[in-house]
């Protein structure tokens, strides 16, 4: 497939992937973390749609959302690549589901670990990644975090442990949207602040533009021998719904029909 | 593993975090799969000669014990035998919510050894102390708790959770190098089911750890002043045995000698037993206080706290007189 079709291809898919969002949260009446799934829909149609390789009875690369929250665009990404039928998908949110607003260990699905507790995926991930090394086993380990989830300190221990075991397997991505739940993240940990962290932390660091398929594509598959690589993803929370965009009241909102109605007008 | 009573008497004067090392080597070469992580606590650990013979088969990730419980899990998930050990509180407390996303949420069957739990940090204080790990512990689904009364018993317990599937485990190490071994003989040990020391009627003892020597030794000093007492070593604490609550129904009067926090330990296990079981039972706890004691050596706070043989038994002794438990 020429790189033009591919970008094509993921560019369909992430717009599948936007609609659906929206129509999961429509359907379970209740408040979503809509606007940083939005935020990262580009980067996980990216790697769902061509970068992973996937195989949940034998595993193959692992994706980990350490930034929990973002679910409802994992279980979009699953159910717009076939593996979660739309039925169980529009259970999200319903009482009694095990599709809710974070991630339950489910791999027969392909949700590969139970996460909502910032700050913990990078642990796991480096585990699976360690792993992976000593068994000589083929695959990469992806796992995607927020920027406001870089105040855990336990993502920065986990960092040096990637570090110092050479993990060349191990690929994080920061979503880097500029909000947390309560707004505005500190200039101190913006953008370009993550990247020099990341970097000060001896990692193989690359800034892109998060919806950029181009750009995701070529960042996503780059790898540095012995080193872990951060790829520091500069993202619009709500992207894709205008008036979404950078309105942090849709980190976790409710859509009416109304608003729903507005928004797939604008996909 | 060899038991007799001369390696019983060895492994107590090593002390049970040399003997963790020890017992891990032995568990290495049966076990390919295994790995035992640490968090800066090598020496401490007594993994020295675990980490220069088997260093495949060992991983330090620094002082950073949620990241310790993590990476943990992610190689448990990859199929391996994992045992990671730093002191009691820095796992219980410090990485408690590690364990209950990792290993109760997601139950990967990690094993964590906690090293120098109860009062056994001695001079290094509060800070190190393991005085509220139970009450943590035992309130997270899934995990299981033993809690070894004795280096050998430790023996038996980190094999068992070598070779079989329990799940997650939180394993506590109390006593220090020199400190009395509870067995000279061997025995059966089994996953959840607790050891008899001895039998008796006038009341029952529940003891767990290290401290079950004293435990031991009290009810000889009670026998000798007419009181037939019955002990059992409860060296699982979760699943905590249905053996023991048929035998809360046929006592009047129990004692729960545990070094742990009065709140949340082996006196409340058996309290919300007995509540739901058999309300008439009598229960009197010896454990230590909620509070932040003096430090000292081992030796000294176990005096200080009442939990030397004769203190023990001097207390039961002391209820029995007062006749704070109701005549039958």
């Amino acid at each position: 497939m020429s790189e033009n079709n591919q970008i094509d291809k993921i560019i369909d898919l992430a717009k599948k992937m936007r609609k659906s969002v929206l129509e999961f949260s429509l359907n379970c009446s209740e408040s979503a973390h809509i606007g940083g799934a939005l935020s990262i829909v580009d980067i996980m149609a990216t790697l769902y749609g061509n970068v992973l390789s996937l195989n949940f009875k034998n595993p193959i690369d692992r994706f980990i959302l350490s930034k929990g929250h973002g679910f409802l665009s994992l279980l979009s990404a699953l159910h717009c690549t076939g593996y979660i039928n739309k039925n169980d998908a529009m259970k999200f949110q319903t009482n009694g589901s095990e599709l809710i607003a974070h991630p339950i260990m489910n791999p027969k699905i392909g949700i590969e670990s139970s996460n909502g507790s910032l700050g913990q995926g990078l642990s796991y991930a480096t585990g699976l990644a360690i792993a992976y090394k000593k068994k000589k086993k083929k695959g990469s380990i992806f796992v995607l975090v927020g920027d406001g989830e870089c105040y855990e300190g336990s993502i920065w221990e986990a960092a040096i442990t990637a570090t110092e075991t050479n993990l060349e397997n191990l690929v994080l991505i920061v979503d880097c949207n500029g909000f947390e739940n309560d707004g505005a993240i500190n200039d101190k940990m913006n953008f370009n602040e993550l990247v020099s962290k990341w970097k000060g932390f001896g990692w193989n660091t690359i800034s892109c533009d998060g919806h950029n398929i181009s750009e995701l594509l070529v960042s996503l598959k780059k790898r540095v021998v012995n080193k872990p690589t951060a790829i520091i993803a500069k993202t619009t929370k709500g992207k894709g719904v205008p008036f979404m965009e950078n309105n942090n009241d849709w980190h976790h909102g409710r859509l009416t029909q109304k608003l729903f109605d507005e928004a797939m007008k604008s996909l | 593993m060899i038991f007799n009573e001369k390696e019983s008497k060895q492994w107590s004067r090593m002390g049970p975090r040399a003997m963790f090392g020890q017992f891990m080597l032995d568990i290495a070469e049966k076990n390919n799969d295994l790995m035992v992580l640490s968090a800066g606590l090598r020496r401490s650990s007594g993994l020295e000669r675990f980490k220069s013979k088997h260093p495949d088969k060992y991983l330090d990730i620094g002082i950073s014990e949620q990241n310790l419980i993590g990476v943990a899990a992610g190689l448990a998930r990859e199929g391996y035998k994992v045992f990671v050990t730093s002191f009691a509180p820095f796992l219980s407390m410090r990485a408690s919510e590690q364990i209950r996303m990792n290993l109760g949420y997601m139950k990967h069957g990690v094993n964590v050894v906690a090293l120098g739990s109860g009062l056994s940090m001695a001079y290094l204080g509060n800070s190190h102390f393991g005085l509220e790990d139970i009450a943590i512990m035992r309130s997270i689904p899934n995990i299981n708790i033993s809690s070894p009364a004795d280096c050998g018993e430790m023996g038996k317990i980190l094999n068992d959770y070598a070779s079989n599937s329990h799940g997650p485990s939180y394993i506590r190490l109390t006593g220090i190098p020199g400190y009395p071994a509870l067995y000279e003989k061997n025995y059966d040990y089994k996953f959840g089911k607790p050891v008899t020391l001895k039998s008796g009627n006038d009341l029952l003892i529940l003891s767990t750890g290290s401290i079950v020597v004293e435990s031991l030794l009290a009810t000889k000093i009670l026998n000798k002043n007419g009181i037939n007492a019955e002990l059992m070593n409860v060296h699982t604490l979760k699943p905590f045995s249905d053996q023991i609550v048929e035998k809360l129904k046929l006592f009047n009067q129990v004692v729960t000698v545990e070094e742990h926090t009065i709140f949340g330990g082996l006196n409340s296990i058996v309290a919300e037993k007995i509540a739901t079981n058999c309300p008439k039972t009598n229960l009197f706890p010896i454990a230590l206080p909620d509070a932040f004691g003096p430090t000292g050596t081992y030796n000294y706070l176990l005096d200080y706290h009442g939990l030397t043989g004769e203190k023990i038994a001097k207390k039961i002794l002391k209820i029995f007189q007062e006749q704070k438990f109701d005549s039958d």
